[in-house]
């Protein structure tokens, strides 16, 4: 009894916050976040309309091309980190397994769960998990499903640091004894939804400029989701090593530099085989027919200018282990991402429809994705403030 | 490895194998339900026939309970029109080589419609008799509207309670024993209903007995799988808003690339990913 007794009381005490409450980063986000707030009650109480400028045209905007298809491959690191650590055993990423799965986790949380704002009737939300009608033949089936399972696999692959933080050593001996099942779930999982996502473009062929449909489109989401994720790894981690250093050890911090190179490297080969693919559809689809447009102008932006070059900037980079030069070229692919992400759905989608009848997010839209963005980097730092999170972990 | 390993990775595989049916295997491709094998029934446009009345589109609105539009009002023609969720058919008149053209718009009732494959509650149904419904169950995800080639199934934006609104072929209608009621409404014959089938053979003869009046072609027959609208013109397709570069492979077939790969990797990768967990362990450790 006492013992329950002194853990709620330890959590009661965690709950508070910790270090100064008017920081510049917190006067800044906090309006932001009350204002999407009050945006988001209104989307509900007045419907889509009100607040984003989607169209019978353009059925997807924003919320979809960014929380979903772009912060899904941004938390691919995840994935790619548990892989490494805990299947191949690669104990040199063992620092920042934690801290990439917590992002994966809250990715997952946020943009998925951003998902119920797009959803026109979000009382049905659930009927794919648990209605009777369940669409098995729909990619979009497959991805809902996919976002649950793994967002509970992501949720216990955490799970062992919060147990370790409220002092559970029985709930986080259970949990580590099925963490090499789960994690071996987790992969398979995004494996499929991450391709998945790319398998939604599929069926709108016709819709989508041809430099850009293809039927290998879900294994190039695939390995922007490799790419990107370790893009992430290495922006985030430049940002939380000096952010959270007074909660980063000594030994976590020392590899730091040794751990960016690999993930640099990892994320070269990845972008390397993402271009290769790209490069043999261009030639599939005889796609100098359509160089030179607009679209062949964009498409070229997209490729070269958020592709090749930051492959070779990271190539040289790592030749000079020069992180500042791999923190930029990080930056530009996870935008190179972005711009993909934002093509399939509204840029190069429908390509053919004039100006005045093209989609372009209202300001509510923005600001509702980065009130969502700012609640998740809110979560993210009350969590690494309190739990374990840049800690080597010890052999079992 | 391990007697234990070896039961923990078959474990794993045969979880996977039991996961199947639950994790995406395409069991029905915009196929009839089983047990019930009524024809597609469809309808016929003879656009040669229209004489652009817009009278199907006020019974239409009316059957509906929409707003009826005003028929007299002819400025309507000046742009070209689609389909809203106030009216789920609209007449549009095309200036071609042979004089102008009306053409109706509405949902074309694929034979496998990518809308139905892409419904993740099938809320988007094929029913046995052709018409592709839709059911309150909708979680609004508008993934219908984002493939459907024909771009038809349009949503109430500016409604709290919004729902998805296309033509259902006068669905409540035909189980009353009713013809829909746009074809009910035509003064022409522009439009017939009946059996798919029986309409191909009534379009065709229509096409053989009167070559000067009829482009050779029969738009629906073949486009995107079949569809149960088709439509006769006396002009090449593109001429009248008709899109010609679809194909004639149903869309669904698309997706099926990828489902069908599904299933592979949720069996190969757990059991592979295990010996490569088994192959790169430390020695010494008992992990």
């Amino acid at each position: 009894m006492n013992e329950r007794k002194n853990l709620i009381k330890f959590i009661l005490s965690e709950l508070k916050p910790k270090g100064p409450i008017f920081t510049p980063f917190n006067v800044i986000t906090a309006p932001i976040i009350l204002i999407g707030l009050i945006i988001i009650i209104l989307r509900f109480l007045k419907g889509l309309g009100a607040v984003t400028n989607l169209s019978q045209e353009f059925p997807w905007g924003l919320w979809i091309a960014f929380d979903v298809m772009t912060g899904i491959p941004w938390a691919g690191g995840a994935f790619c980190m548990v892989f490494l650590v805990y299947v191949m055993h690669f104990d040199k990423y063992k620092p920042i397994v934690r801290a990439a799965v917590l992002s994966g986790l809250l990715a997952y949380s946020f943009y998925a769960g951003a998902l119920i704002l797009d959803l026109g009737r979000w009382w049905n939300a659930l009927n794919p998990f648990i209605g009777n009608k369940f669409g098995f033949q729909s990619v979009l089936w497959l991805i809902a499903f996919h976002f649950l399972l793994y967002t509970i696999c992501a949720f216990l692959e955490f799970a062992p640091i919060i147990a370790e933080w409220l002092s559970l050593e029985t709930i986080r001996k259970l949990l580590h004894s099925i963490r090499i099942p789960v994690v071996i779930l987790g992969v398979t999982l995004s494996t499929l939804h991450q391709s998945g996502i790319g398998a939604l473009t599929l069926m709108a062929k016709g819709k989508i400029h041809p430099l850009w449909w293809s039927e290998f489109t879900p294994i190039l989401f695939f390995l922007q989701s490799i790419f990107g994720g370790m893009s992430m790894l290495i922006f985030e981690g430049s940002i939380s090593h000096r952010v959270f250093s007074y909660r980063i050890p000594e030994e976590v911090h020392e590899k730091h530099h040794s751990i960016l190179i690999g993930l640099a490297r990892g994320c070269a080969g990845a972008l390397f085989a993402y271009l290769a693919l790209k490069f043999s559809v261009f030639i599939h689809v005889h796609g100098w027919e359509y160089i030179i447009s607009k679209m062949g102008g964009w498409y070229l932006v997209e490729v070269i200018g958020f592709g090749l070059i930051p492959l070779i900037m990271l190539v040289s980079a790592v030749r000079q282990e020069n992180i500042g030069v791999i923190r930029i070229a990080a930056f530009l692919i996870m935008l190179g991402i972005l711009i993909t992400r934002f093509n399939y759905v509204f840029i190069a989608y429908k390509w053919y429809l004039p100006l005045s009848e093209r989609y372009y997010p209202s300001w509510m839209e923005i600001w509702t994705t980065a009130t969502i963005v700012l609640t998740e980097i809110w979560i993210l730092r009350w969590i690494i403030n309190r739990m374990p999170v840049y800690v080597i972990e010890k052999e079992e | 490895m391990k007697r234990r390993d070896f039961l923990k990775a078959l474990g794993i595989g045969l979880t996977g194998i039991a996961f199947r049916p639950l994790l995406g295997k395409a069991q029905i491709f915009g196929r009839r339900e089983e047990g019930e094998s009524p024809e597609f029934m469809g309808i016929l446009v003879d656009t040669t026939r229209c004489i652009g009345c817009r009278a199907c589109e006020a019974a239409c609105a009316e059957s509906h309970g929409l707003p009826v539009p005003d028929i007299e009002d002819t400025s309507v023609f000046n742009t070209r029109r689609k389909p809203t969720t106030q009216q789920l058919t609209v007449v549009n008149r095309f200036e071609t080589e042979k004089g102008e053209v009306f053409v109706k718009t509405q949902c074309m009732h694929c034979n496998q419609p990518a809308c139905v494959t892409a419904c993740l509650v099938k809320a988007f149904k094929k029913q046995g008799y052709g018409h592709v419904t839709w059911d309150k169950n909708c979680m609004g995800c508008r993934f219908c509207m984002y493939v459907c080639p024909f771009d038809i199934p349009k949503f109430e934006y500016e409604k709290a309670i919004p729902e998805m609104k296309k033509c259902d072929l006068c669905w409540d209608r035909f189980k009353k024993g009713m013809i829909p009621a746009c074809v009910e409404a035509c003064p022409q014959e522009a439009l017939i209903f009946g059996k798919r089938r029986d309409l191909l053979h009534e379009a065709k003869t229509r096409i053989y007995k009167d070559p000067d009046r009829y482009y050779p072609h029969i738009y629906g027959e073949n486009e995107v799988g079949g569809t149960s609208y088709m439509y006769l013109s006396k002009v090449p397709f593109e001429q009248i808003g008709f899109r010609t570069d679809l194909g004639n492979t149903p869309y669904s077939k698309y997706e099926k690339i990828f489902i069908d790969v599904v299933d592979l990797i949720f069996i190969l990768w757990p059991v592979t990913m295990w010996s490569m967990y088994e192959l790169t362990k430390k020695e010494g450790s008992n992990e």
